[in-house]
């Protein structure tokens, strides 16, 4: 069931952290399918995130504006529009160009098991597969991302 | 159509059956859940008696196939004179791989044409924009001009295939190309037939292919209603999709609420617009999901049919029987389809087809089991394409109008469907119609909390799903998957430039420039100036570019 691959398995219990968790939810590309992402953004806001959602159609330089003025420690990425191989490795390109390669990326949507090796080598932390449940999710945004600096 | 005498004593001999029989087995064996709901989370009774209808009518609620109210049927005959079209939806990569695909699916007895377009085309870009990065050729076909629609319908007699197309944001530029493909096959635009889905407002609330804002958009759409029911009458000018209103987590209440108030508003528009309701209302026809609740998809279309009648009837004082009449396409629910155990998908997809067709359905596209990992495969096509045939010719559903008819539960559902629909349209009338309702974020906003209350029963064992919740299994053997090839990009990337260079220059831009004018002029019909651009090869991207200048952009709310 619930497949999550990746590095970053939860670590020790995090410190009281002094603000909130501030989580980028983008979309990037043209597909419009943000039934995962509007309910991911809503789960981690109950959860006490502090959540900011993109909308829709976005370009990854869009996103990678977007996550350098709010200032967010993490971004999760919602993508079923097959173009996965492109705009993530696209995004964390752009994230080290601003020296904000310490920012958490995970993602999910439609992704082959095959691809997801290759986009952890580039520096996701975590893709999710269908089937995740939302409690997995926030648990994983509780356990591995806190504020940066 | 009950007699009240008799029902009075139905009721006593149920509550009687109840005390006796059914309470005293409770008493010992208790039912398997405290409350048992549809997918939508309707609550079903143990069940259902004709006392619940007391007040149904035959002749006003259900009446003759054929005849209002259509219930039954849009066709007096059904399925015993023609079976539905069974048209699968297809499109990837290259025009040259979607037209094999498209003759693959012919050669196999599909009897009717369905394109995916890719992303790029959906959002009005063209393959070299950098928007359309790593998306060309992958979620559908790759069309930026005519040069890629005579690709895609090569060899493909336009007067004797029907086809639809799903697209909406440029719904108007990409038909203006398929009417120009006719043209060079020398067939009369008045022996067309075909659908486009044209329908932005679904847009909005869920698919989320926009370019325009609503306004101009509806302008458009007008346009296409008046110059179809003059040119091109037999082409089905708007698809009223409740597909994707459902896919993005509506109820089907919410689903067919919507999608009947999304017709609504259209007729409203052309209507306003000046062309009278019987020239265009025949060709509007629906699109619905088949989801995986069977009774309550199947209550879903035959309420759809006669809510439609009456409000076309009765609201809308059409007077040609074909106005009233609702015709619709049905897909399988996409989101149905679990990555887990994916050979499971096969038999999801023949219950959902199997309620189409037992809900009256005119055409179908049955999903295929990879689709929630890939586009599908041409051997997973093939076992989908063959569960409607299996359903056509062996399971002797076919044989009957609306077998279903008169079962106590079925019309139940159907009452309660349109009820609780018409309570929505009321709601969306008060708000001043779907338009309205739209930019207030209301259907969007229904839709986002019913899928999140889904999401939630079904993290906690409420609502099961087999191999995800339920009857899980650890590693599973990988299924073939269609790749696209990356190098399609370069190629349509490379031809596009090529039609550019190749076209008459001057042409290309006189097109661009009276299509800007006439945007600007209300009463000027767009679409003979975008047939014209095709026939320049003005390509999809330059079309709505210009018209992004003068109508403006939408972007997305972004709420959740």
């Amino acid at each position: 069931m619930a497949t999550a691959k990746g590095k970053g398995a939860p670590t020790a219990t995090p410190k009281k952290p002094a603000r909130k968790v501030r989580i980028l939810v983008g979309k990037p590309g043209l597909d419009g399918h943000d039934r995962g992402a509007k309910i991911i953004a809503r789960a981690l806001r109950d959860a006490g995130v502090e959540v900011i959602y993109t909308g829709l159609h976005q370009t990854p330089e869009m996103i990678v504006n977007t996550a350098a003025q709010e200032d967010v420690d993490g971004i999760g990425l919602s993508i079923l529009s097959g173009a996965h191989n492109y705009l993530f490795p696209k995004v964390m390109e752009l994230l080290r160009g601003k020296k904000m390669g310490d920012v958490v990326v995970f993602g999910g949507g439609i992704i082959p098991d095959g691809d997801i090796p290759k986009l952890l080598k580039k520096g996701v932390d975590r893709v999710f597969t269908p089937g995740t449940t939302i409690r997995e999710i926030v648990e994983y945004v509780n356990a591995r991302i806190q504020p940066r600096k | 159509m009950y007699d009240r005498k008799k029902l009075a004593v139905l009721a006593a001999n149920r509550k009687k059956w109840k005390s006796d029989c059914l309470d005293p087995l409770l008493a010992k064996a208790p039912e398997r859940r405290k409350r048992f709901s549809t997918v939508s989370d309707e609550e079903i009774v143990s069940l259902y008696t004709p006392d619940a209808q007391s007040n149904l009518e035959y002749d006003e609620d259900l009446g003759f196939p054929g005849q209002y109210p259509y219930t039954r049927g849009v066709q007096p005959s059904m399925y015993r004179g023609r079976l539905w079209t069974m048209r699968q939806f297809a499109g990837y990569g290259s025009a040259e791989d979607t037209n094999a695909r498209f003759k693959f699916l012919l050669s196999q007895g599909q009897t009717g044409l369905s394109t995916a377009f890719h992303f790029p085309t959906l959002m009005g870009y063209d393959s070299d924009s950098p928007r359309a990065r790593g998306e060309v050729g992958v979620c559908g076909v790759a069309v930026d001009s005519l040069k890629d629609m005579e690709i895609l319908f090569d060899g493909i007699p336009l007067d004797k295939v029907t086809t639809s197309m799903t697209i909406n944001g440029p719904a108007a530029m990409v038909f203006a190309m398929y009417l120009a493909v006719a043209e060079r096959q020398g067939v009369p635009f008045r022996k067309l037939g075909g659908t486009i889905q044209n329908d932005i407002l679904k847009e909005y609330i869920a698919q989320h292919s926009w370019i325009f804002p609503p306004e101009p958009s509806m302008r458009i759409i007008t346009d296409i209603l008046a110059y179809c029911s003059d040119q091109v009458p037999k082409w089905n000018t708007i698809s009223i999709s409740g597909y994707h209103i459902r896919e993005a987590g509506s109820t089907a209440v919410q689903e067919l609420a919507f999608t009947i108030a999304d017709g609504i508003a259209y007729v409203q528009a052309g209507i306003e617009a000046g062309i009278p309701v019987d020239k265009f209302a025949p060709r509007l026809s629906y699109f619905f999901n088949a989801h995986m609740d069977f009774f309550e998809e199947i209550a879903k279309y035959r309420a759809a049919r006669r809510m439609w009648a009456r409000i076309m009837r009765d609201r809308f004082r059409a007077k040609d029987e074909n106005s009233w009449k609702l015709r619709f396409h049905t897909q399988t629910a996409g989101c149905t389809l679990t990555a887990q155990q994916p050979m499971n998908n096969v038999v999801r997809v023949a219950i959902q087809a199997l309620a189409g067709v037992l809900g009256g359905t005119q055409s179908l596209h049955t999903n295929s089991m990879d689709e929630t990992l890939a586009l599908p495969t041409e051997q997973s096509v093939m076992v989908a394409l063959r569960t409607q045939q299996i359903i056509a010719e062996e399971s002797g559903v076919a044989n009957t109008v609306d077998p279903l008819g008169g079962s106590f539960f079925v019309e139940q559902l159907t009452n309660e469907m349109e009820e609780k629909a018409m309570e929505y349209i009321r709601k969306i009338d008060d708000m001043g119609g779907m338009v309205a309702a739209i930019k207030r974020g209301y259907p969007q906003r229904e839709i986002a909390d019913a899928s999140f209350h889904f999401q939630r029963l079904v993290d906690a064992g409420e609502k099961r799903i087999v191999g995800v919740n339920a009857y899980a299994i650890g590693e599973e053997q990988p299924i073939p998957l269609l790749r696209i090839d990356e190098r399609v990009e370069k190629k349509q990337v490379a031809r596009t430039r090529e039609v550019r260079r190749k076209r008459n220059p001057r042409k290309a831009l006189a097109c661009l420039s009276a299509l800007k004018e006439a945007s600007l002029a209300p009463g000027v019909n767009l679409m003979p100036l975008l047939v014209e651009a095709a026939r320049e090869y003005v390509t999809l991207g330059e079309m709505c570019d210009a018209l992004r200048e003068t109508m403006g952009v939408y972007t997305d709310p972004a709420m959740f």
